[in-house]
């Protein structure tokens, strides 16, 4: 479990990034921080790992205090992922996932070794194993990139807008390993994103951001649909149009949803298939996310 | 004006290639002063350039030192060390080093700087400690840019030393003041012409390590921008002629 308790974060030259921003995220467990560019989501990932002390205010990592952690320490423990993957163009794809194990000492052939395991976890060939990034794609790229993170084996994962820069079936691909994975490892995974959709894809609990670091909302994406907190979230999630916003049309007698525009979104059914109906919709979802 | 051919009629005299005043004793020397002006003040100049570039602090105060460094009359202080510290290696030899110094700091924390802060910051997130972010990244990715600082600053050395064989000192520009005291053009315009071939021998010679040094991911980078199958057969090929 990591817990902010009214963590405030102002930069030397004055911006307040982060404002008395208090959460609780679980363990185990997948949290998305969501919000436009500049509401501060970057700087509460990087409080987790030290890249950025708060001004005031408390983080913990099951209880212990980040701030009596030695940073170098902690950031080997906590897996980090970033938009633009981050990879050592220097370094081949295989050095690059080894690069913390060989920091801590691990032998060169283990190291190779676990990092061929985790290209096959993270659905990447292996005979990429010798390119350089640069001979990558940017879908591959932040495959190592997260294959890198998950080298030291850590019970959290930081991932900021990791799939940001990908193109759209490429990022619905990634955006399924992602779950499958943290479903697989169990890990703490927080993970930043501007996308409503993706956030509502991906997070057991999502939290909603307003500039200045201000929290809109928190919940479950099923809690924030049913009871968006004000205005800027409903606005925000889109409950009021698209895909969204469903209304029931009966059409040769069954109750058909259709979305604003007046496109067939699917159907209803009833209490007893529920389980069906849950599919069905995060298939919907799934599928909506690619045309953007 | 045959000065032309008699200079290369003695460059060619094998007289002039044996002995402690032949040609190649003369350019062992050369090559000696150089080196060892290039490495002290690599010594020196590195750790400076590579402190400014990682830190991002003292750039003003480097910039400022090499600048004044720079506008210092070489001759003057070559002339003056001389005067005040008597001849010999040592004094003119100070005066080579603060010669190589802008340079030599410029290339480093400019190569430093014109690494992609992105990357650093990315090894920093992963637990790199400031040491491992400046050995691990920073000076594998800067070293092409280093390299330039002392390519620049070992062509300054090779010409200067030939002014400073005045004092006296050994090296190739005995020549100039030999066959100037006894008005031998020859030897004069033959002894410039070997400056003149041993400093491009060595700018070669800089070039090609430059190129070496470039890391073979971002060289394949560059190379798969334009096309990718080309790059795939480098892997196989360039093997292992070039440090990763
Ligand atoms: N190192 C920094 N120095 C000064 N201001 C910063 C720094 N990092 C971020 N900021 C500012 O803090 C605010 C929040 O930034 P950030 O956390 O990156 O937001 P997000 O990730 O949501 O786009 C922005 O206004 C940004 O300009
Ligand atoms: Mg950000």
């Amino acid at each position: 479990m990591i817990e902010f308790r009214s963590v405030t974060k102002e930069f030397p030259d004055g911006t307040v990034a982060v404002r008395d921003f208090s959460l609780v995220i679980p363990s185990r467990r997948i949290t998305v921080l969501v919000g436009s560019s500049g509401s501060g989501k970057t700087t509460i990932l990087r409080m987790i790992n030290r890249m950025v002390d708060p001004t005031s205010g408390v983080i913990e990592i099951d209880g212990n205090d980040v701030s009596t952690l030695e940073p170098v320490k902690l950031r080997r423990s906590i897996g980090y992922v970033m938009q633009n993957s981050g990879l050592l163009p220097h370094r081949k794809v295989a050095d690059n996932i080894a690069t913390v194990p060989l920091l801590r000492g691990v032998k060169r052939k283990d190291a190779r070794v676990r990092a061929l395991e985790l290209m096959d976890a993270v659905g990447l060939d292996r005979s990429l194993a010798d390119r350089y990034p640069s001979q990558l794609s940017g879908g591959q790229q932040q495959r190592v990139g997260v294959a890198r993170g998950l080298a030291v084996d850590p019970n959290i994962l930081l991932l900021d807008e990791p799939f940001g820069a990908v193109d759209p079936l490429v990022r619905a691909e990634l955006q399924q390993e992602l779950l499958r994975l943290q479903h697989d490892l169990d890990k703490t995974v927080v993970f930043v994103t501007h996308d409503i959709d993706e956030a509502f894809l991906l997070g057991h609990q999502v939290v909603i951001f307003k500039k200045g670091g201000l929290v809109a909302q928190v919940g479950t994406p099923q809690e924030i649909l049913a009871d968006p907190a004000d205005e800027f979230v409903a606005k925000f999630i889109g409950a009021d149009r698209g895909k969204r916003a469903l209304r029931v049309r009966s059409e040769a007698g069954r109750d058909v949803l259709v979305d604003s525009e007046g496109r067939a979104a699917g159907v209803l059914v009833t209490d007893d298939d529920e389980a069906g109906a849950v599919a069905a919709a995060s298939g919907a979802s799934a599928q909506g996310d690619q045309p953007r | 004006m045959n000065g032309w051919s008699d200079a290369f009629n003695w460059l060619l005299d094998p007289t002039n290639w044996s002995g402690p005043g032949g040609i190649p004793a003369r350019t062992e020397e050369h090559l000696v002063y150089t080196l060892v002006t290039l490495v002290v003040a690599c010594i020196i100049a590195l750790p400076i350039g590579l402190a400014v570039g990682h830190t991002g602090k003292g750039r003003g105060v480097a910039v400022q030192f090499s600048g004044a460094l720079r506008a210092l009359p070489t001759l003057g202080v070559l002339l003056l060390l001389a005067t005040w510290l008597g001849l010999g290696f040592g004094p003119p030899l100070v005066a080579m080093v603060l010669l190589a110094l802008p340079p030599l700091i410029a290339g480093a924390y400019a190569g430093v700087e014109a690494v992609d802060r992105q990357t650093i910051d990315a090894a920093r997130s992963i637990g790199m400690t400031g040491w491992q972010v400046l050995f691990k990244v920073e000076l594998p990715l800067a070293l092409p840019i280093i390299i330039g600082g002392v390519r620049s600053a070992c062509l300054q050395v090779i010409a200067t030393w030939t002014v400073a064989a005045y004092l006296p000192l050994g090296g190739l520009g005995r020549y100039i003041y030999d066959g100037y005291a006894v008005q031998n053009y020859a030897e004069m315009l033959g002894g410039s012409i070997v400056v003149i071939i041993l400093a491009l021998v060595a700018d070669g010679v800089f070039a090609i390590v430059q190129r070496l040094v470039v890391p073979r991911g971002v060289v394949l980078g560059r190379a798969s921008d334009v096309r990718v199958r080309q790059s795939r057969s480098l892997v196989g090929t360039s093997g292992s002629t070039t440090a990763g």
